[in-house]
This record gives structure tokens, C-alpha cells and sequence, in this order.
């Protein structure tokens, strides 16, 4: 499979999951937080590399990247991403703290955790969905640059492409935005296993 | 940023005449590598993403490997009247922003990308000056040159000149 020859079929497809796993991890997010979140429709983008180091602004603008492989018969990893004044809000709000210039070994526990309970709805909602057997793992954090931490899938998707697939998702708590990211890295084979799961016929 | 500054992208690539300053931002897992002629100060500059092209299927940009960016960077340089014989080199990079169970059982794509770089560059007879690698944080470099150094800015690694 070509990602640069996804067809309009595959791209909404793609599109759906996105959907639907965001849903999902929002759900999940909104009931560790105790309050309503509304989602925007995820929108599911493929990018040159250098446009999506800019997604954050500057390519040295400082997120928080969560990462996890994906394990069972679906192979890859995945990638939740957050603007700092939004995983500032999510820290503030969860355990009623200041975050000061750096974030405590307690609150990176904490932004783990929530990418943790984010990760795995949005990966259980596309197992079930597909019938295949999808988990992750314990979450890895990095607090760093965007443009270096968004090299760890652009790389990944580089293998087989000049373009990252990524699916942006907004979501407001009251009338504040949080924005987080997702990048679904499966394998190639996974790629292609994903899809036809989903009776997607696949031109090669 | 000042009419002499150039900026790179991944797998992207520039040259400069002297004076002028070249960028790359955000170097994670892949590996900026400078390349400059001490003799007319011409320099290039190429951000690396992967090792080897002959690895790859997907390989028409040339500027993501290792091999061939190398190569070709070298190429522009000799377009613009560099000598060969006086080219050396600068690399910074190759970090692994992530540790998780899997990184950590196969080598990492930071330190293979660093190895890449190293044998080709020395493949190529270019003799390496200094580096600035590894690591689990992200770096901004730039490079000067009329002085032939090379800024590495962090988040909480500090910055230094190599």
C-alpha cells in the first residue's frame, strides 16, 4: 500500500477511525475529569514532513509527546500530542496545582497517565472495530521540542513516504480549547491489515 | 532571521557562501550534518532522517538517507566551487526521544542514523571535527560560517558550541 496513493475510499476510512478512536479517548477523558468535553470533527491530514513540525507553531516550540507501541496483531505505535498551555490546563484542573516552569516528576506521571486512558480508549474503540486484536504499551513522555518529537513518527512514516498521516482532534472543556494530536503509525503490514479488515479494497 | 540565514527542513538541504548562518530546528532522531570548505568557507548544511537508501523502498528524496544526502549535499558544494580535498564536517542529533520497551531492544533509529553518518562520511574521506549526539532531548543547531561553529541550542540540556 502507497500512502501517497491513498484513494478518497481509504482517506475516509482512515478519516472514520480517526473519528471514532478520538471519540472514544475523549469519552474516556471526560469521565477522569468529571466534566463535559466536546469534540470538532478530527481532521485527518497528510502532510509533508516539514509541514507538520509547524503544527505547533514553531519547530521548537515546546509539547508534550506521549508514545506507546501497539502490540498484538496490529504493529506500530502511537503518538498523543499536546500543546503546553493545554497539558498545563489538564494538570492544573486534575490535581487543583500550579504547574510551575517544569512539570514534577508527579505531573509528567500524570500527563502519562492521561495519555495512557486516551491511548487505550482510542485503541480499543479501533479493535473492536476491526476485529483485531490491538493493545499499547506502558506510555513513554518526552517534553522537548515539537519538530524532535514529531521526528519520531515522520521518520517512522518516512520509510515508506515523504508524508506523515496524522489525525488532529479539538476538543474544548467549557470554553477552554485543548488541542491534542494523535498519530496512528501502524506498520505497513498493519496498514494494509487495518484495511481490509474494514472490507477495503486495496489497488496495491 | 537575517538575510544570511538559511533555514533546513527534513530531509532538506542548503549551502552557503560566507558570511552565512544555516539552521535546522527541532533535530530529534534524525542527524544534521554540516559540511564546510575551510579554504572559500562554503558551507552546506543537509537534515538526515533515515541511514541508507538502498534500505528503503521509498527512497526519490535523496536528502533523507544518510548515503545519498551526503553525496548530494557534497554535489551542490562542488557546484559552487568547493575543493573536495578541504571539506570537513560537523554532525549533531541521532537522539532517542522515546524509551520504550521496543527502542530499547533493537538499536535505536538515533544511533543507527549517527553510524550512518559516520561511515559514509568516512567512506568519503571527509574527517569529522566534532559531534554532538545521542542523548534522549531534541536539538536546534546553526552554524556560522565565518567561524566554522556550530551553535547546539536545548530544552534543559543547555547550549554549547562544538
Amino acid at each position: 500500500m502507497n500512502i501517497d496513493k491513498l484513494n478518497e475510499t481509504c482517506i475516509d476510512i482512515l478519516k472514520e477511525l480517526g473519528n471514532i478512536g478520538s471519540g472514544n479517548a475523549i469519552t474516556a477523558l471526560a469521565s477522569i475529569i468529571g466534566k463535559k468535553i466536546d469534540m470538532k470533527i478530527p481532521s485527518v491530514k497528510l502532510m509533508d514532513f516539514n509541514e507538520v513540525q509547524d503544527i505547533f507553531g514553531l519547530a521548537d516550540a515546546i509539547i508534550v509527546g506521549i508514545y506507546f507501541d501497539l502490540e498484538g496483531s496490529v504493529k506500530g505505535n502511537i503518538l498523543f500530542s499536546l500543546d503546553i498551555e493545554s497539558a498545563s490546563y489538564l494538570i492544573e484542573y486534575l490535581m487543583g496545582v500550579s504547574v510551575g516552569e517544569e512539570f514534577s516528576d508527579i505531573e509528567k506521571s500524570a500527563l502519562q497517565e492521561i495519555g495512557n486512558i486516551m491511548a487505550g480508549s482510542y485503541v480499543s474503540s479501533l479493535s473492536t472495530l476491526t476485529n483485531l486484536d490491538m493493545k499499547i504499551s506502558p506510555p513513554a513522555i518526552s517534553i522537548d521540542m515539537a519538530g524532535a518529537i514529531l521526528s519520531v513518527p515522520a521518520i517512522k512514516f518516512s520509510e515508506l513516504s515523504d508524508k506523515i498521516l496524522f489525525i488532529e482532534t479539538e476538543f474544548f472543556e467549557g470554553s477552554k480549547l485543548i488541542k491534542g494530536d494523535f498519530f496512528l503509525i501502524p506498520d505497513i503490514e498493519s496498514f494494509d491489515k487495518i484495511l481490509n479488515a474494514l472490507g477495503v479494497e486495496l489497488d496495491g | 532571521m537575517d538575510n544570511f540565514t538559511f533555514r533546513v527542513g527534513m530531509a532538506d538541504a542548503k549551502i552557503t557562501k560566507c558570511p552565512g548562518k544555516l539552521i535546522t530546528v527541532g533535530l530529534g532522531s534524525c542527524v544534521g550534518i554540516v559540511l564546510y570548505d575551510k579554504m572559500t568557507k562554503i558551507s552546506g548544511l543537509v537534515h538526515i532522517m533515515l541511514p541508507y537508501s538502498t534500505q528503503s523502498k521509498n527512497n526519490t528524496n535523496k536528502l533523507k538517507f544518510a548515503d545519498t544526502g551526503i553525496s548530494t549535499l557534497i554535489d551542490m558544494m562542488l557546484e559552487a566551487g568547493v575543493d573536495k580535498r578541504y571539506i570537513v564536517s560537523k554532525i549533531a542529533g541521532g537522539a532517542q526521544m522515546f524509551a520504550t520497551k521496543a527502542n530499547l531492544d533493537i538499536m535505536n533509529i538515533g544511533s543507527r542514523n549517527v553510524i550512518a553518518t559516520k561511515d559514509v562520511l568516512a567512506s568519503l574521506n571527509i574527517p569529522l571535527i566534532s559531534e554532538d549526539t545521542g542523548g534522549n532531548y531534541g536539538r536546534t543547531i546553526e552554524f556560522d560560517s565565518k567561524n566554522g561553529k556550530l551553535l547546539i541550542k536545548t530544552i534543559g540540556h543547555g547550549i554549547k558550541f562544538i
